[in-house]
C-alpha cells in the first residue's frame, strides 16, 4: 500500500482541510487521522455503514496494594518518572507511570503488581469499498506513536492500494509514526516566520526517515513576502512545490457544516484540486 | 521552585493562537518568565527576540554495553517493557531510539556489564527581554520525545508570573506542561475542529485538577462552536479577540501585537488581570 501523508510542523495551517479534500476527490478507498491527539477527520468524513471499535491497551502500569505496602520508599528512589506519590503507603500516579517495571523488580514486599490499562480507543469505519481508520486516546494516556502505528496498521486489510493519512503537527514520537513507510509527505504550511521555521524541520524529520517531500502553502495571501519566502526555500532545497491556496472565509462556514470542500467552487477549493492533480502525478513518479 | 504565578496556554488543536497569547502576555507581565514548552516547534523567540544569554545541552541516560561483559544471558531484554534491548546470536542490541531511560536494566544486569551514557536530546536556551526571562528548548531532530526538555524548563519558572507555551494535542508533552501550572488558559478558534479538540484539552485539564478560562481567537461573529462548548461546560470565557487582518500579518511577520497596537496592549493587559482574578477565585 502506497500511502499519501499530510503534515506540516505547524498547527492549524490546513491538514485536514487539504486531506478531507483530497479523499474526495481522488476517490480514494483507504484513510486515516493520525493525529489521535487532536482528531478531527471524522467531521468532515461523512457517515459510513459499519463501525466496528477495538480498546487500544498500553503498556500495563504498576499498582501498589496498601496492605503490602511499608513505606520503605525503595520504589520512590528508582522510579525516574516521579510517578510514586509518597504517603503513609505508597500510591502510583498511572498519567505518570510509564509502565517500566522498576518498582516491581525492587519492593522488597511484592507489594507491586502491573495492571493491564486501557489507552485509546480505535475505531475502523467502513462503507462500500472505502475503509477510514481513526483512534482517541483517553485522557491521561501518552503512548501516541503507538497508537498512530496500530490506527496505520489497521488499513493492511483494506487491500486499497493508495492510503491518504492525516498527521499531527509537531516532529515528535506521533509524527515519526506516521512518517514511517509514507510514499510522500506533502506538507501544508503557513506563510509566517512560525510556519516556514516548523516546516524546515518536519522536513528535516522526513529526510531522517528517507521520506519524499513536497509543500504547498496555505492561506498564501495573507502574507505574500513569506509565501515567496517559503517558495524560494523549497527551490533551494529541490523541494516540489505544489501551490498555493489562497485565504477563504467561506471554508470556515463549510467545515462547521460538516461539508466536503471538494463539492465547492469556492476559490480555496478550486486551488486545492489543482493542488491535489499535481500531487497526484508527484505520487506516479515515486 | 516558583512562588510566583504559573499559567499555562494551552488549544488542543494546533494553529489557534497558543503561541500568539503566550507572548504577547509574557511581554506585558512585566517581572516575568516565558517558556516555550512546544519543544518540537518552538516560535515564541522569534516574536520575543531575547538577548542571548547561555545555551545549555539537556541530555538523557542510554544503556551503552560493554560485549566482553556481556554473557547474554537476556535478564536485561526479557524485563524490558519497551523492548528496547534483545539478545540475538548470544549479543546484545541496544535500540536507543525506544528507550525510556527508565534505569531498569542497570539493576539487573549480574554482570555489570550496561553502563549509562548521556545523550543530547536538545538544547535549552536563555535569554532575556528587559524584565522578561525567556527559556526555550529545541528538541533534536529525530528524538520521539521532548518530555525531560519539558521537565528541565519546568524547573525555570521565575518572577511574580510565569507564561508556559504549551504543545498542541493533548498526549504526553501536554501532561508534562500542564504539571507545572496553576492555571491553564485555553485557546480556541470559532471552528467545529477546534470545538472537538478544546473538548478533549479541557477534559485533561479537568481531570488534573486545574482551574481554567478560555479565550476565543479569530471570532468572526455567527455560530461559535467553541463558544457554544465552553457555556456548556461552565468554562469560564475571559476574551475574545475577533479575527484581524493586520493582527494576522503582524503576527505572520514575527512582530509583538503589544508594541505595535494599543488596542492590543490594552487587550492583553486586562486578560492578564482578569487571568489573576480567576487565580483568586479559584
Amino acid at each position: 500500500m502506497r500511502r499519501l501523508l499530510i503534515l506540516s510542523g505547524k498547527g492549524g495551517t490546513g491538514k485536514t482541510t487539504v486531506a478531507s479534500t483530497f479523499i474526495a476527490l481522488s476517490g480514494v478507498q483507504a484513510w486515516a487521522d493520525c493525529d489521535v491527539d487532536a482528531p478531527n477527520l471524522h467531521l468532515v468524513s461523512g457517515s459510513f455503514t459499519t463501525s466496528e471499535q477495538r480498546d487500544y491497551h498500553d503498556l500495563p502500569k504498576a499498582v501498589i496494594d496498601p496492605l503490602r505496602c511499608t513505606a520503605c520508599n525503595r520504589c520512590h528512589e528508582v522510579c525516574r518518572f516521579d510517578a510514586i506519590t509518597v504517603g503513609a503507603t505508597y500510591t502510583v500516579d498511572p498519567i505518570a507511570c510509564e509502565g517500566c517495571t522498576f518498582c516491581l523488580h525492587v519492593c522488597p514486599e511484592g507489594a507491586i503488581t502491573m495492571e493491564e490499562s486501557k489507552a485509546g480507543d480505535l475505531f475502523l469505519h467502513t462503507r462500500g469499498d472505502q475503509t477510514f481508520s481513526t483512534a482517541t486516546l483517553l485522557m491521561g494516556s501518552g503512548t501516541t506513536g503507538k497508537l498512530v502505528t496500530a490506527v496505520k496498521d489497521q488499513l493492511k486489510g483494506s487491500g486499497a492500494p493508495l492510503a491518504i493519512l492525516d498527521g499531527s503537527p509537531g516532529i515528535g514520537c506521533p509524527v515519526i509514526a506516521s512518517l514511517t513507510g509514507a510514499t510522500l509527505a506533502l506538507m501544508v504550511a503557513e506563510p509566517s516566520m512560525s510556519g516556514l521555521a516548523d516546516l524546515k524541520r518536519v522536513i528535516a524529520s522526513a529526510r531522517v526517515l528517507q521520506v519524499p517531500t513536497a509543500v504547498v502553502v496555505n492561506k498564501a495571501d495573507v502574507n505574500r513576502e513569506k509565501c515567496e519566502a517559503i517558495e524560494a526555500y523549497c527551490l533551494r532545497e529541490e523541494i516540489p512545490f505544489l501551490g498555493t491556496i489562497p485565504y477563504d472565509g467561506s471554508v470556515v462556514e463549510l467545515l462547521n457544516r460538516g461539508e466536503n470542500l471538494s463539492r465547492s467552487e469556492s476559490p480555496a477549493a478550486v486551488a486545492i484540486k489543482t493542488i491535489w492533480e499535481r500531487t497526484n502525478a508527484l505520487l506516479e513518479t515515486l | 521552585m516558583a512562588d510566583g504565578l504559573t499559567i499555562a496556554v494551552l488549544s488542543g488543536k494546533g494553529g489557534t493562537g497558543k503561541t500568539l497569547v503566550s507572548v504577547n502576555l509574557a511581554a506585558v507581565a512585566g517581572d516575568a518568565t516565558y517558556l516555550d514548552c512546544d519543544v518540537e516547534e518552538p516560535n515564541g523567540h522569534l516574536f520575543l527576540k531575547p538577548t542571548p544569554i547561555s545555551e545549555e545541552t539537556i541530555t538523557i541516560g542510554k544503556p551503552v554495553v560493554d560485549q566482553s561483559l556481556c554473557d547474554g544471558c537476556k535478564i536485561c531484554s526479557d524485563a524490558c517493557a519497551f523492548k528496547a534491548l534483545a539478545v540475538i546470536k548470544g549479543s546484545l542490541l541496544i535500540f536507543s531510539e525506544i528507550c525510556h531511560s527508565c534505569g531498569l536494566c542497570y539493576h539487573l544486569c549480574p554482570q555489570g556489564a550496561l553502563t549509562e551514557v548521556q545523550q543530547s536530546i536538545g538544547v535549552l536556551k536563555t535569554g532575556e527581554r528587559g524584565a522578561l526571562a525567556v527559556h526555550s528548548a529545541v528538541m533534536n531532530i529525530g528524538e520521539p520525545s521532548g518530555v525531560p526538555l519539558i521537565k528541565e524548563l519546568g524547573k525555570r519558572r521565575g518572577g511574580a508570573i510565569t507564561i508556559i507555551d504549551s504543545p498542541p494535542g493533548s498526549g504526553c508533552l501536554v501532561h508534562e506542561t500542564i504539571a507545572h501550572a496553576d492555571f491553564c488558559l485555553l485557546v480556541a478558534e470559532p471552528t467545529r475542529f477546534g470545538e472537538q479538540n478544546l473538548a478533549l484539552v479541557h477534559e485533561l485539564v479537568t481531570l488534573m485538577g486545574k482551574p481554567a478560562a478560555l479565550v476565543l481567537n479569530k471570532t468572526i461573529g455567527g455560530l461559535n462552536p467553541s463558544e457554544a462548548y465552553a457555556r456548556a461546560n461552565n468554562l469560564p470565557i475571559i476574551a475574545s479577540i475577533p479575527w484581524d487582518e493586520k493582527l494576522g500579518r503582524l503576527t505572520s511577520d514575527g512582530e509583538l501585537a503589544v508594541e505595535k497596537d494599543e488596542h492590543y496592549r490594552f487587550l492583553f493587559t486586562t486578560l492578564l488581570e482578569r487571568i489573576k482574578e480567576e487565580v483568586r477565585h479559584a
